[in-house]
């Protein structure tokens, strides 16, 4: 918290409402205190230059009276929240330090008093004594204190737990100066935020008993009595209610502002705005890019992307990527977390966050235009593309059954009747090797084990008989034996049944290991495209691509745990990216034109393609 | 029974770690058939319902004991408030013997609760109707007010609160969150009490378009149940709004949004019982809390429910009706806490797994 950090502007106010009120509260008594009560042949009268806010049925004016009555009333108030506040504070507190027994049976009971509804706890208490401003604020103090006694509770068991209490425990600190020490100290933000809504809580809840005649009696008077007043009068001089509900509205909000701007101002993170991207302004390239579409021969061609550029409030995310995925075949997608890998493939199957702008010179997916970015994609899509996600255990909706959602699909796009629907999912969920897949399909997603899960979201998108399966890190979730199963899966299910695949992933090894054509990205941009076997040989050209894979261990390695230490340096954040290769900074190979000029995909002799002027006059020296 | 702050937003990977089944390797969770997966079910409910059960006697118990409580704590002698300072000693000892307060603290107890389980809970100091009668009365009109006050806030709350959610959620409701916030936020502040007189004010006495006093019948009920109401639907309407937006950013609404289904689809079975759901979580007590706002608005409209026969019988030191009165709104606090779990529980069948509640 530094201590130069600007106020928030909520906290501000409701202290400039509080201080009013506070300051009302001491002067008005003493300017005002014998006028309010000065009897007036003026009965019940509305609003006039002499009684701004009319006068009751005894001829005072309201205005006064209202004015008068706020130091009664955050006294009560202030009293209120101080029983509430202590006694909660040291009973939910003192639970935790207590014995075993005592913490667990003291949680719970604090948890049933808070579910009770504190007015009723009130109007017990206040039937006890005879009503009257001293039952009052007890009766409203002891109600709120379960709330206060759950927040400290909670705080102080997590307090508590903590290795510097616990070392103070060890050394034969007492139970006391644990308490009044080590937690109360650490806990007393989120209670002052507790207090100040606990005093708004208050002012509103005594005043709601005063207004039922349960709480300050005649002749003292606080808000509330004046409000019912108002109401009684309320046919003849409706204004004698503006000034008491207004008195115990603003007051409220301005506790209730104090306890959000305080909270806010403690947890700053909530309010902290985006840092501003940096726009690049880079020249427009001249040279055509060469697309990475080299689809194997005539096959036909089941994706084909062209240009897309993805943004984020202005940072370019993804910026200009072609792509072509043949039938049958599996093109993998690999680079670092933020290359804009993932962007790609949720931009082909058109499942970005609304919140990203974008857009292609061309996106078809089997023949079917998905190319504007305006137009909500065609139901056809969900039946042309399967989509699997990185984790298996957030993918699922957890509060359907796995059957219902497995089966949403042929249900409502082909109107296939739930059994027969039914009968295939167990049919395909019993092809990806998912044990008892009857049963799964009553199950709920939480009760299936994360491999199985993983299993089951790929027999969801297998189900429609798809011809492409878009896989966005399908192993990265799951432990490391599992891994090894669903890329054989995946594997199997393209040599059986020809689907094709774009796989997307971190790992040079997973993908190198399942596809035909392998795409490299980096800061947003494919920078090479190589086949596997060349990739396999080593046979690569950026210099990218190299260290990832100098950075990567052989087999028998830990392959997920593997970091790229070799490759120092960060990969630019999006709108860091300007003219400039944005791979020059870590680049070893780096020269004065790739500072001024961001390279273009060109073939190598390989048949694959790399954006590299190092590549590229290298190759230009050769011939 | 969950409030707000242990009502912990359990993503689904901490419902696995909190899972009492773990699912820990492909063989761990392997039920062979279907039956066992029912009968696994059942057991899980039958251990989730026994928990609360089991809370739900210990809360009425205590409540027996507190409300016996009421009459022995009061300060002096409560056969001489009942009385009057000019009543002569032989007749204040007549009245504690009527009262049973000469009896030893055990046997008191005893009487009280073997009477509370037969449904005698003594008569009123005031007129000599027996309680039970009286709240038999009064309680279907109170109900009344508390069920439309509910429809209220879960119509307002949610309509209000899913739509603004997803207006967010597309960047089209920018211009409208900050008013969406400033108003929930105002109206969720206000007190029935104060809504009350505002809008007997408007809709009773000025428009005349609704009568002043309250009573059963959908014009005499509808501005208690707006008074009730507005604020817990303005702060449930703030509540949903954000649950819908967390719901709508998680990744299961990204496989629902593959599957390309209609917008009322997606709403309906995607969307909506995971909002319902986390909200309850969270905002249960919302609903508990009405009985508080029902007690207080009751006074407002002048409406002959029990919240207006308690606050009278406070007033006047009749006993055994604030006694009845009050064991009775426990008794519903505690029905709606347990139909908030169990609706909890059908919904989000994780719950029934949970450890702690």
């Amino acid at each position: 918290m530094s201590p130069r950090r600007r106020l928030p502007a909520m906290l501000v106010t409701g202290l400039v409402l509080f201080g009013l009120m506070v300051a009302l509260g001491i002067l008005a008594p003493l300017i005002w205190g014998d006028e309010a009560d000065a009897l007036t042949a003026d009965i019940r009268q509305g609003s006039s230059g002499a009684h701004l806010l009319g006068t009751d049925a005894l001829g005072r004016d309201v205005l006064l009276r209202t004015l008068v009555a706020t130091r009664l009333t955050l006294l009560m108030a202030l009293c209120a929240t101080l029983i509430a506040v202590v006694i909660g504070t040291l009973l939910g507190a003192g639970v935790v330090l207590a014995g075993r027994f005592v913490r667990g049976a003291g949680a719970r009971t604090i948890d049933l008093l808070v579910s009770y509804p504190p007015i009723i706890i009130a109007l017990a208490i206040t039937a006890i004594f005879t009503p009257g401003v001293v039952s009052v604020v007890v009766a409203i103090g002891v109600a709120f204190c379960p709330q206060f006694a759950r927040l400290t509770n909670t705080l102080a068991s997590s307090v508590s737990a903590r290795q510097y209490v616990v070392v103070a425990r060890l050394l034969g600190s007492g139970r006391t100066r644990l308490l009044l020490r080590h937690v109360l100290p650490n806990i007393s933000a989120p209670v002052l935020v507790l207090s100040s809504v606990g005093f708004a809580t208050s002012i509103v809840s005594l005043s709601g008993l005063s207004f039922l005649g349960l709480g300050v009696q005649q002749p003292d008077y606080d808000w509330g009595t004046l409000l019912a007043a108002g109401l009684r009068d309320l046919s003849v001089t409706p204004v004698e209610s503006v000034g008491p509900a207004l008195a115990i509205l603003l007051t409220g909000l301005g506790a209730g502002l104090v306890g959000d701007g305080l909270a806010k101002h403690w947890e700053p993170r909530q309010s902290v705005r985006p840092p501003k991207l940096r726009r690049s302004r880079g020249r427009q390239l001249t040279v055509p890019p060469v697309s990475t579409a080299a689809p194997s021969g005539d096959r036909e061609v089941v994706a084909s992307l062209r240009e897309l550029q993805v943004s984020a409030g202005g940072a370019p995310l993804v910026r200009g990527v072609s792509l072509d995925i043949a039938a049958g075949e599996i093109v993998g997608l690999v680079g670092e977390s933020g290359s804009g890998k993932s962007v790609t493939a949720m931009a082909l199957a058109r499942l970005l966050n609304p919140s990203l702008t974008w857009s292609a010179d061309r996106l078809r997916i089997n023949g079917t235009d998905l190319q504007r970015a305006d137009l909500s994609a065609p139901t056809s899509l969900a039946t042309d593309l399967g989509v699997v996600f990185q984790d298996p255990s957030s993918c699922f909706n957890p509060a359907l059954h796995i059957g219902t959602q497995l089966t949403e699909v042929l249900r409502v796009h082909k109107g296939v009747p739930r059994r027969a629907a039914e009968k295939l999912a167990i049919a395909r969920l019993r092809e990806v090797r998912v044990s008892s897949p009857e049963a799964r399909m009553h199950q709920y997603p939480h009760e299936l084990s994360g491999g199985m899960r993983q299993r089951a979201m790929i027999a969801m998108a297998l189900l429609s008989e798809p011809r492409l399966l878009v896989a966005d890190e399908p192993t990265t979730a799951l432990d490391v034996t599992v891994q090894a199963d669903v890329l054989r899966l995946l594997h199997q299910i393209n040599t059986e049944r020809g689907t094709a695949m774009l796989l997307i992933s971190h790992d040079i090894k997973v993908v190198s290991a399942l596809c035909h054509r392998v795409c490299v990205m980096y800061a947003g941009r494919i920078v090479e495209e190589v086949s596997v076997a060349d990739l396999r040989a080593g046979r690569v050209h950026h210099p990218y691509t190299k260290a990832l894979l100098a950075a990567s261990p052989g087999e028998d390695a830990d392959r997920r745990t593997a970091p790229l230490q070799p490759l120092g340096g960060r990969p630019p954040k999006p709108g860091e990216v300007g003219n400039a290769c944005s791979f020059a900074p870590r680049c070893p190979l780096v020269m004065p034109r790739c500072l001024e000029e961001d390279p273009v995909l060109l073939p190598d002799p390989d048949g694959g393609s790399a954006a590299c002027h190092a590549v590229d006059s290298e190759l230009t020296v050769a011939r | 029974m969950t409030g707000p702050e242990t009502g912990v937003r359990t993503t689904d990977a901490a419902a696995g770690a909190a899972l009492t089944v773990p699912a820990a390797g492909p063989g761990s969770e392997v039920p062979e058939t279907s039956a066992p997966a029912r009968h696994r079910t059942a057991a899980l409910w039958a251990r989730y319902l026994g928990r609360r059960l089991v809370g739900v006697v210990a809360v009425l118990l205590v409540i027996i004991l507190l409300t016996f409580l009421i009459v022995r704590f009061v300060p002096g002698d409560p056969a001489r408030l009942i009385v009057g300072m000019n009543a002569t000693p032989d007749q204040v000892e007549q009245v504690r013997e009527d009262l049973g307060l000469n009896d030893p603290f055990w046997q008191q107890l005893g009487s009280y609760v073997s009477g509370v389980f037969t449904g005698d809970l003594g008569e009123s100091f005031v007129n000599k109707q027996p309680v039970t009668e009286m709240i038999g009365q009064r309680l279907p009109l109170t109900a009344q007010l508390a069920l439309s006050a509910l429809a209220v806030v879960l119509v307002l709350g949610f309509l209000l609160g899913i739509t603004a959610g997803m207006l967010d959620h597309r960047g089209r409701g920018r211009a409208f969150t900050s008013p969406f916030t400033a108003v929930t936020s105002l109206v969720g502040a206000l007190p029935e009490y104060i809504t009350g007189t505002l809008l007997v004010y408007v809709f009773a006495l000025s428009l005349q378009w609704f009568p002043v006093q309250g009573g059963p019948g959908f014009e005499s009920m509808l501005l208690p149940a707006l008074a009730v109401g507005l604020p817990p639907a303005a702060v449930l309407a703030r509540l949903v709004r954000n649950e819908t937006l967390t719901v709508l950013s998680q990744e299961y609404m990204t496989t629902a949004t593959s599957k390309r289904l209609s917008r009322t689809r997606l709403l309906l079975r995607h969307v909506l019982p995971n909002v319902v759901t986390s909200t309850l979580t969270l905002g249960g007590l919302l609903l508990v809390a009405l009985l508080g706002g029902t007690v207080i608005t009751e006074n407002v409209f002048n409406i002959s429910g029990v919240g207006t026969a308690v606050v009278q019988a406070i007033l006047r030191s009749d006993y055994p009706s604030v006694q009845g009165v009050i064991l009775v709104l426990g008794l519903v606090a505690v029905v709606i806490n347990l139909a908030v779990d169990i609706t909890l529980g059908l919904l989000d069948p994780r719950v029934l797994s949970r450890r702690t509640s």
